[in-house]
């Protein structure tokens, strides 16, 4: 028995058993080349010939790419560490819990289990929760190049709706993720209508209070609505120094809402109801990192 | 191993038998395992990794066959719901608990959902009800409004339990 249903349109493809290799065959400019990586974003677009490369290059095969390290505070993740090895990471568990819960909500176990972390950074979807996990954390992301390496922050990784600041024949290598210092308390909170849905909007909070158990520093980020995951200086601000309350949340809740000039719009959700949402999802995120604070408390990290 | 174009060899091990084939870069593992395998038990549906249909394991993680290039599988070993039956035909102990607790209607979906669950259950024998609904949650059923499957997958997860070896293949 033999018919053909092939659905990508044709393409080369090679698997590098070396970084080196790699770069090589990314950086000829001759050639319209694609990295692989999980394929769980890659392929949906092949499949539906959105994406056309002449040359896709599978880092599958390279030796090292993928694992989780302790390193200065942070947890580093090799880029082809996939989602399923997060959250099955006692280390991520312990160090980085609200990692761990954004893990949960990505896509479904069936996708977790081939989909990368380098994967979601590179592919910079707005409604991903890596990417706000990693602006809300003040990640990095390491890149190699065939002019040498480079560390790139989070905040300034994601430039654009799926474009980073990944040169063309840069591979990223490492994710870097800060450890969550002791008594910082977390939340990550999105609505989606189906679970395992990209979100339609979603909100990553971090809080630390001081010994009054007044704010001291807050982090608020909110992807799904704008065009990157973005942070929310004016809520944040309005926190600063001010005892948790939850008509304090109500404003900082209105300051998300005017953050976003012009809010995605498509099939999945307006631009009315996903600030609708970033606003409730905000003031439910705050109180939920509030709850899970521990004030003045300082030292290593947990 | 560099870059060539047109076909290339793979060999992959489908449900303890190592076969040989040649494919084109651009063919998934889910036409790879139905057009030149004939193993068509494998369904395809969406093909963009969101039916679940064509769920299948590669060493050991359930993975969408469809999102997954045969080239990219060259040396795993893959189990299908081919797989599962004993050779004799007699069904596996999870086919038969949809059997019993009536776990499918055109049964479309079932091929995805029997290998979901059986990757979920030979990894984590103790799943909870939770873990369960949330593989379930990444397969789509049209047909039974899932309820009759989460009563199959309940009663194969309390059985597993006590017989693991009539189980694994
Ligand atoms: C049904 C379904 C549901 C999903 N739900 C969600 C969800 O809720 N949330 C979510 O965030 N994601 C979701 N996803 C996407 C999934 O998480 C992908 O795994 C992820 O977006 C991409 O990771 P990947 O390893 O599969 O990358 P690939 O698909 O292999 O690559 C994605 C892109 O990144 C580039 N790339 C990959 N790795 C590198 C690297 N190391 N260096 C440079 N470029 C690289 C590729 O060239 C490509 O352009 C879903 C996918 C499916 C099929
Ligand atoms: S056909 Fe693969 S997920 Fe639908
Ligand atoms: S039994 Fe018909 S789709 Fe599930």
């Amino acid at each position: 028995m033999e018919w053909a249903t092939v659905k990508p349109a044709a393409f080369d493809y090679a698997a590098p058993t070396s970084l080196a290799e790699a770069l090589t065959l990314l950086g000829d400019p001759d050639r319209d080349a694609t990295v692989l990586a999980g394929g769980q974003s890659l392929l949906p677009m092949l499949n539906m010939r959105l994406a056309r490369p002449e040359l896709v290059v599978d880092i599958g095969r390279i030796p090292n790419l993928a694992g989780i390290e302790e390193r200065e505070g942070a947890l580093v993740f090799g880029a082809m560490t996939t989602k399923a090895a997060v959250e099955s990471s006692a280390l991520v568990l312990r160090q980085q819990p609200l990692l761990h819960a954004a893990t949960k909500l990505v896509g479904h176990p069936q996708i977790r289990s081939r989909g990368t972390v380098g994967g979601s950074m590179a592919q910079a979807d707005p409604a991903a929760e890596y990417p706000a996990v990693a602006v809300a954390t003040g990640g990095w992301m390491r890149a190699v190049g065939a002019d040498g390496e480079r560390t790139i922050p989070a905040a300034d990784f994601f430039v654009t709706c799926l474009t980073t600041g990944l040169a063309p024949g840069e591979l990223l290598v490492e994710v870097g993720i800060p450890a969550l210092s002791a008594g910082t308390g977390w939340s990550f909170t999105e609505l989606s209508r189906r679970h395992g849905d990209f979100a339609m909007a979603g909100v990553a909070v971090t809080v630390r209070l001081d010994r009054a158990g007044c704010f001291e520093e807050s982090r608020i980020v909110v992807f799904g609505v704008g065009d990157i995951p973005t942070r929310m200086s004016a809520a944040e601000e309005l926190l600063r120094g001010e005892r948790p309350e939850p008509s304090l949340y109500r404003r900082a809740a209105d300051a998300v809402r005017d953050a976003f000039d012009a809010p995605m719009s498509d099939i999945h959700a307006s631009a009315e109801y996903r600030l609708h949402l970033a606003g409730v999802l905000a003031e439910r995120g705050i109180a939920d990192a509030v709850a899970r604070a521990h004030p003045g408390e300082e030292g290593p990290n947990r | 191993m560099s870059s060539t174009n047109g076909t290339r060899p793979v060999r992959v091990t489908v449900n303890g038998t190592v076969h040989e084939a040649t494919v084109e870069p651009r063919t998934t593992l889910s036409e790879l395992l139905r057009s030149q395998l004939g193993l068509t038990g494998t369904h395809v549906g969406c093909e963009h990794g969101v039916c679940g249909v064509c769920t299948v394991l590669i060493d050991g993680k359930a993975v969408r066959s469809c999102l997954t290039l045969a080239v990219q599988v060259d040396g795993s070993e893959i189990l299908t719901v081919e797989g599962l039956a004993a050779a004799d035909g007699t069904l596996h102990p999870l086919q038969e608990a949809f059997s019993a607790e009536h776990g499918l209607q055109c049964g479309f979906c079932t091929p995805g959902f029997l290998m979901a669950v059986y990757a979920l259950l030979t990894e984590k024998p103790d799943a909870g009800e939770d873990e369960i609904r949330e593989v379930l949650g990444g397969q789509l059923c049209r047909c039974t409004g899932y309820q009759s499957i989460l009563r199959s997958v309940m009663r194969a997860a309390a059985q597993f339990r006590e017989s693991k070896l009539e189980w694994v293949r």
